[in-house]
């Protein structure tokens, strides 16, 4: 990569902190926005630049105009009382695509390690198979997770609290069976196991998010938004990528920062919020 | 320095900056950092089109127009949904309605 390329990256990563540090003002908040999005779109146009042969351009940039179309359309037309919700399904929809990302540079990995004839962790090392597992679950749950706040917030479903006996069960089983995965992916990957880790992180977001009651739904939207941050990240890792890394970072840590900060506001602590309604229904009146 | 050193120290280094860049946030601001936050990691956007656009495999296309897609609604959607909410907070105050919205 040209060291101009990997400096614009740098400046595009500075842009997504001051984008940060705008955003946290009131005077400030608008430019902060627009510094995001302009870092944001110069970080997104780079590749079609700098990449020696870009495949499939023509599709991609039709996917683009796609996704601005539905981006925009939606953006607007949306109530100013159900913006948290629309947060919410935008939010699941980059945990999604960091997932499918993530599936797609696992393929990529197999497919050399196969041409070649060596092991896949020969190819890209254990921490980038690890991180490509973590990528593939953890925006999983973000995307399910985040479809099932967006219909609790629209009354697409009751925003009571959902809890049914064996719970806390299924929650343990599916974690673990969650981590069992990430090891295989570790150890033998194959594009199966992440597909089944994919439909494991899509069971355990919804588990995550059911028994949640209605009022306390905005921080966990703001939780599942920390986590899509770190999947982010997690990716930037798989694909050596500066931007992603340090995106993907800031809104990890500054998304778990705020989620303290809106439970603290409401005096609740994150544990309580996610888990009361286990232990015996204590946010039953939230709704 | 090892290269897993070098991604390992930026990863830190950013941990940081990005609890202290937001430490200070008033609390009617919560809601539009936290969807400001959500535009800026639609930037898996970038990495969708450099996965798509150096594969190979047809199927894998397929995932990464999706995940294309799904990431410019994302990203497009996040930066205009936050700038939507802030016109709320520069132009003339509706504070019933505004307090509302942001909590």
């Amino acid at each position: 990569m040209a060291t101009w390329v990997q400096v614009t990256y740098l400046i595009c990563a500075v842009g997504f902190i001051l984008a940060l540090k705008g955003l946290s003002g009131p005077k400030t908040a608008r430019t902060g926005n627009l510094i995001g999005a302009a870092a944001a779109t110069v970080a997104c146009l780079l590749p079609f630049i700098y990449l020696d042969h870009p495949r499939h351009v023509p599709l991609i940039l039709v996917a683009i105009l796609v996704g601005v179309a539905g981006g925009v359309f939606g953006a607007q037309r949306v109530q100013m009382t159900q913006m948290p919700q629309m947060v919410a399904l935008f939010n699941g929809v980059g945990g999604g695509a960091a997932a499918l990302v993530a599936l797609i540079e696992l393929n990529g990995i197999l497919t050399i390690s196969d041409n070649a004839g060596v092991d896949p962790s020969d190819v890209s090392g254990w921490f980038t198979l690890a991180a490509t597992a973590f990528t593939v679950f953890v925006g999983s749950v973000s995307f399910s997770g985040s479809l099932i706040t967006f219909a609790k917030l629209q009354d697409l479903m009751t925003s009571r609290p959902v809890v049914f006996p064996g719970l806390p069960v299924a929650f343990g089983g599916m974690l673990l069976v969650a981590v069992v995965l990430s090891v295989l992916t570790v150890s033998g990957p194959s594009v199966l196991v992440g597909i089944v880790l994919c439909l494991v992180g899509l069971a355990f977001g919804a588990l995550l998010v059911l028994p949640v009651g209605g009022a306390d739904v905005p921080i966990v939207i703001s939780l599942l938004n920390a986590f899509t941050g770190l999947t982010v990240a997690a990716g930037g890792y798989v694909l050596s990528n500066l931007v992603l890394l340090v995106g993907g970072t800031l809104v990890g840590a500054s998304g778990t920062f705020l989620t303290l900060l809106m439970a603290r506001a409401m005096g609740r602590s994150v544990a309580n919020i996610l888990f009361g309604a286990l232990k015996g229904g204590s946010t039953l009146g939230a709704g | 320095m090892n290269d897993g050193v070098v991604w390992l120290t930026i990863f830190v280094l950013s941990v940081f900056v990005g609890i202290e860049v937001i430490s200070k946030v008033s609390s009617t601001l919560h809601t539009p950092l936290m969807s400001g936050a959500n535009a800026i990691h639609g930037v898996i956007l970038l990495g969708a089109i450099i996965a798509t656009a150096e594969t190979t495999n047809g199927f894998a296309v397929a995932v990464g127009l999706v995940a294309i897609v799904l990431a410019t609604i994302n990203m497009v959607g996040g930066f205009v949904v936050t700038d939507r909410m802030l016109q709320m907070f520069t132009r003339k105050k509706k504070p019933a309605r505004n307090e509302e919205g942001a909590a």
